[in-house]
């Protein structure tokens, strides 16, 4: 339904053969859109499934010999990243209104991107999980290597490389989960409703690092991070911002739907280390992007920084005491909407970067001065979600990180430490708006032009909605807070 | 009635936050800016007063499982209608000396006065928590108001990035109330398990420190100065600074229930209030002299919280914000018309425009605590409070008053005195230095100085009978509230004999390490920002060089081992097959001469002795019959022969 409309527009986009650049534009917009409300009405629809099941639930035979079905279903999880997804890439289509680089191509990938996007989130069988990821990886190496700048090949070939062996690694802890689940199946309820591998401490922690490593590729956490500031900032303005806003969410859905229900014990386990892992991502990822001088490659640090509150709070689930269920419920609540909220506040300050490039062809903040003075409305957005993103209250930034804190904290005093990036990200932010905007105007400044209305109406409705939630928080949390209660109790298994 | 005050609240909060959205964003509003502001702070005003009287509580589910609560208690019901009041004079002043980008200006002024209203009236923590890092963010761009000079920008940097530092303990505290048990509320607070009491109470004083600018934190005022000076009336005196003390007052109860906590706060309190003071004594320029003050009044207040004593502080806090708002906005006065704020350039000030300088000197006899002006009677009434627990304490706040004398002193000593006809050139070289005077004080700008002069005269009536338990029973405080007469008696004349005498002398020691604020700025970018930065710009060049390098390394390492496969491809396998296949092939060419010399010879050989074979088999068919018979016979023979022999 959802998942393949954009598919098959894509499809008719690159096959019909003399199709203007205009109609292929507009296209895009168009089933971007439709996709967003189809999206919308599922959500009117939603009612909270039973803890462990799944709304709007299909399964068909897929794969019988191996017991792998094509399963999909939304939950309290999975859901609010749907329609997060949606919005970005109708986000990108609108801002791509002025793209004059081989237009329909790039819709009909886009187009196959969403799609495969749609369904990593909405599948519930690993196989089906695994070749979304892999596809996702496929479509966005040909986004940088075909629309990118600076250095493509190499930016786009190493993204590939790297994600792709993560990807390796998750297959080969999916098939540990096959082999030991009996009867033997990649149906992911079924798996976490079975655990495998419950009391064999040995394999369970193998097939845990192996999972855990291919998703620490994708989402980055240090020190797996590497690939990230190059295809950022080689990537075209509307792929980073699908990159950040929904690949690396990949990753991070992959703890909270795959690592924890199915290996329960192993979490528990290894929590120490996976929290380590986030504190060390919150604070590295800071003060890295606190030392860069290019605007993409400090936002993409920053990105590691919001993935480690995410690893943060999951491993904080694992530290199962019986008086803090509500505090771990309620980090694990903030994760998912760290998720949702970076989504939409990163991929808003992507497309506005991308702004400085095609205007100026420079990334690098030494190069401007006094922005303000030539770009207001440029500035006024850039400056809001600078804000957005260094957590102020009112924006969806300050709803996730505010209970990712209190929850962690709660259940394990000792990760308080993680706060502190909250004060780097602020100065970093502000010392980037300070270079970048205020001042004598001077350098690549002198003569930018302002925001076309492209622009404007792709990054506005991204930071209204920030906004909107950060305000009125109830509509995402109530969605989220079942779900998240019942990953917090299939971990305490 | 209820339903209705109800609404009141949240309007109070909302109303303000969302005109000043659209005002701030609006591309095209300068004109209509000042209007709609005005009239939305007048209706805050009104809407105050409503929700004072009623004290409405609301709340709306929020997060964590805490409400987003918002309730009017007797000390917000103090707070809210001054907060309100204020902050329309402060807008209404701001007139004569904003003149570009209103729009902006009014809309992040109400958007911060929605934010302090919020903060006042906040009920959990995470309510608490979004309003007063609004009130942070707000406070940036309201000082970086001009923000073409990168040093502006940069003060409002200082300002976010350290009182932001400071949130963190908020932050912190939130989780330990989630922990211990009590929930989020703020008045459930203290009712936290032991442990994480302790948490929560050192999580809330960092903050709360921060705000307030008290020590060590207090640098940041300093460089908030850069903003306009309504910014620094509304914001550095009489709102956000104030809300620091303000959130310790609102949690005496939880520091009281820690046992060292209200100690600690008295003893910072105290230590900001003397040593600030000092600081002020010794500062050349206005506004610096006002912001140190503002610290070390603010020093009162939080010595009140820590010493349990909230109806004193809350009365002192509300004294103070009349008269600091008012020397600020006289200060604004003076630089919007002449052009500085350096004390050389402001002697003799008063001749210039009477209204502002006796009103400025009402401003400036209540900051010294001149008996009966208002903060006299407050700052005593702590006073009496914190001499209860310690007479060391006691002493240092009466030094710290005294001290409070003598900066106010040293402003009247330079707005007053007529300057002689020969050394006017000499003042009059400051003119102009900090930006453009324009040489005019207009009727908007000195109304709400009136007022404001009014309001810093009497607001010491809270602290004194019969008003005094009013406000004590309203902030649910038992027992004593107002200044004992003899500490009222000792501390008018105390600072009373300060001001006289520097009156007299005019001149007051400005000892280098005061005049610097203590280093503190210099201290927090060497203990801090700088190893901060350099642990960034290190980690940044670890990250390139030797994670990215290692990764780059290992796929370089793969790259370099497939090739090393390649050749070992070429050489070795490929080798081995050629040289097999030559080798068969050459095992096949001798096997093929083999064929063609042995077998095909062994063969047609072969084939020629079966010929001959044949050839010879063929000669005894001669077609004679005698030659058959012949041959039969031999054969019988040798048969009969074979028969005997053998058988």
């Amino acid at each position: 339904m959802i998942i393949f409309l954009p598919l098959v527009a894509g499809l008719i986009l690159a096959v019909l053969p003399r199709l203007s650049d205009r109609i292929a534009r507009w296209a895009w917009v168009a089933v971007t859109a439709v996709d967003l409300a189809l999206i919308v009405g599922l959500w009117l629809r939603y009612d909270t499934p039973a803890p462990g099941g799944l709304a709007f639930e299909e399964q068909a035979a897929w794969i019988p010999g191996v017991n792998s079905s094509y399963h999909l279903g939304v939950d309290g999880l999975s859901l609010p990243l749907v329609a997060m997804t949606a919005v970005i890439f109708l986000a990108c289509a609108v801002y791509a209104l002025r793209n004059r680089h081989r237009p329909r191509g790039q819709a009909a990938l886009f187009l196959f991107l969403q799609s495969v996007s749609l369904g990593l989130f909405i599948a519930a069988d690993l196989i089906l999980f695994f070749v979304f990821f892999d596809l996702s990886i496929v479509g966005m190496y040909f986004v940088i290597a075909g629309w990118g700048h600076g250095d493509p090949g190499r930016s786009a070939m190493k993204f590939f490389l790297y994600t792709f062996l993560g990807s390796l690694a998750l297959l080969v802890g999916f098939i540990g989960l096959y082999v030991a689940a009996d009867p033997h199946t990649f149906d992911m309820p079924a798996l976490a409703a079975a655990t495998p591998l419950a009391g064999r401490p040995l394999a369970g922690g193998l097939v845990l690092a192996a999972i855990l490593i291919g998703l620490a590729v994708k989402t980055p956490t240090v020190p797996f991070h590497t690939w990230l500031p190059p295809a950022h900032t080689d990537a075209p303005a509307v792929g980073s911002a699908v990159l950040a806003g929904v690949l690396l969410k990949m990753g991070t859905y992959g703890f909270v739907r795959i690592a924890m229900p199915m290996l329960p014990q192993s979490w528990r386990a290894w929590a120490w280390v996976i929290i380590l892992v986030g504190v060390v991502s919150v604070l590295y990822g800071a003060l890295v992007a606190l030392a860069q001088t290019n605007i993409k490659r400090m936002i993409a640090y920053t990105s590691v920084n919001h993935m480690g509150y995410i690893v943060l709070a999951v491993g904080v689930a694992g530290l199962v005491a019986t008086d803090t269920a509500q505090a771990r419920t309620i980090a694990v609540t903030g994760a998912v909407t760290q998720m949702v909220s970076h989504g939409l506040i990163t991929a808003a300050l992507f497309l506005l970067t991308g702004v400085l490039r095609d205007r100026a062809a420079s990334y690098d903040m030494r190069e401007y001065g006094g922005l303000a003075a030539t770009a207001p409305s440029f500035a006024a957005l850039f400056a809001v979600g600078a804000f957005a993103s260094l957590g102020l209250p009112a924006f969806t930034g300050f709803i996730a990180e505010f209970q990712i804190f209190t929850g962690s904290v709660a259940a394990a005093p000792a990760t308080a430490v993680a706060i502190l990036g909250i004060l780097i990200t602020a100065a970093l932010f502000l010392r980037a708006l300070q270079r970048v905007f205020t001042g004598d105007t001077q350098g690549h400044s002198v003569g930018f032009t302002d925001l076309h209305p492209a622009e404007v109406w792709s990054v506005g409705p991204l930071l209204l909605l920030s906004l909107l939630l950060g305000v009125l928080p109830r509509p995402l949390l109530d969605v989220i807070e079942p779900a998240a209660a019942s990953v917090v109790d299939l971990v305490g298994r | 009635m209820r339903d209705l005050a109800q609404v009141c609240l949240w309007l109070l909060v909302v109303l303000p936050a969302g005109v000043g959205a659209l005002l701030a964003a609006a591309r095209r509003a300068n004109r209509i800016a000042i209007p709609i502001s005005l009239a939305t702070a007048t209706t805050m005003v009104g809407l105050s007063a409503v929700v004072a009287a009623a004290r409405p509580a609301v709340s709306v589910p929020f997060l964590a499982g805490t409400d987003l609560a918002l309730a009017v208690d007797g000390l917000a019901a103090l707070i809210l209608p001054t907060l309100t009041v204020v902050t329309l004079l402060v807008l209404l002043a701001s007139t004569g000396e904003i003149h570009e980008s209103t729009a902006r200006f009014h809309g992040l002024m109400l958007i911060f006065a929605g934010a302090v209203a919020f903060t006042a009236a906040a009920a959990t923590l995470p309510a608490l928590l979004l309003a007063w890092e609004i009130m942070g963010a707000a406070s940036y761009a309201l000082i970086g108001f001009r923000w073409r000079d990168e040093d502006r920008m940069s003060a409002g940097l200082t300002a976010f990035l350290t009182t932001r530092a400071a949130d963190l303990g908020l932050y912190a505290a939130a989780g330990a109330a989630l922990a211990g048990g009590a929930g989020l509320a703020l008045a459930n607070l203290s009712q936290s398990s032991p442990g994480w009491r302790h948490v929560i109470a050192a999580g809330i004083l960092v903050a709360a420190l921060g705000k307030a600018a008290q020590l060590p934190f207090s640098f940041w005022l300093s460089r908030a100065m850069a903003g306009p000076s309504a910014v620094s009336a509304l914001l550095h005196s009489a709102a956000m600074v104030a809300m620091g003390g303000y959130l310790l007052l609102r949690v005496q109860p939880l520091l009281a229930a820690t046992g060292w906590a209200g100690p600690v706060t008295t003893g910072f309190g105290a230590a900001t209030a003397l040593l600030l003071a000092a600081v002020a004594v010794a500062q050349r320029d206005l506004k610096q002299l006002l912001a140190a003050s503002t610290a070390a009044q603010l020093g009162f207040v939080v010595m009140a919280a820590g010493a349990g004593t909230v109806a004193g502080g809350a009365a002192h806090l509300v004294a103070h914000a009349a008269t600091k708002a008012l020397l600020f906005l006289a200060a604004g006065v003076w630089l919007t018309a002449l052009g500085t704020k350096r004390l050389a350039g402001l002697r003799g000030v008063v001749g210039r425009w009477r209204l502002v300088g006796w009103s400025a000197t009402v401003g400036a006899l209540a900051l010294a605590g001149i008996a009966p002006l208002s903060l006299w009677a407050t700052k005593d009434a702590v006073l009496t409070a914190v001499g209860e627990q310690s007479p060391w304490l006691y002493a240092t706040g009466l030094a710290a008053s005294a001290l409070s004398a003598a900066y106010a002193a040293k402003i009247l000593v330079v707005i007053w005195p007529r300057v002689p006809a020969d050394r006017r050139a000499e003042v009059e070289a400051h003119f102009d230095e900090e930006e453009r005077g324009n040489r005019r004080v207009t009727l908007l700008q000195r109304v709400p100085l009136v007022l404001l002069a009014v309001g810093a005269a009497y607001a010491g009536l809270l602290a004194l009978p019969p008003l005094a338990s009013t406000v004590a029973r309203a902030v649910g405080q038992t027992g004593g509230s107002h200044a004992s007469a003899r500490e009222l008696v000792v501390s008018a004349a105390v600072t009373l004999a300060v001001l006289l005498v520097i009156l007299a002398r005019r001149r007051l020691p400005e000892p280098r390490w005061a005049l610097r604020w203590m280093g503190l700025q210099a201290a927090a970018s060497a203990l801090v920002t700088r190893p901060t930065l350099r642990c960034a710009n290190a980690l940044a060049r670890f990250d390139d060089r030797v994670l990215d390098r290692a990764i780059t390394g290992a796929a370089r390492a793969a790259v370099s081992l497939s090739r090393r496969a390649a050749r070992f491809d070429d050489r070795v396998v490929d080798h081995a097959v050629t040289s097999t296949s030559e080798l068969s092939m050459r095992v096949a060419a001798r096997a093929a001469r083999a064929d063609d010399r042995w077998l095909d010879e062994a063969v047609e050989h072969l084939a020629t002795r079966v010929r001959r074979l044949g050839r010879l088999a063929r000669r005894p068919q001669t077609g004679q019959l005698h030659q058959y018979y012949l041959q039969a016979v031999v054969v019988l023979l040798v048969g009969v022969v074979l028969l005997v022999t053998l058988g």
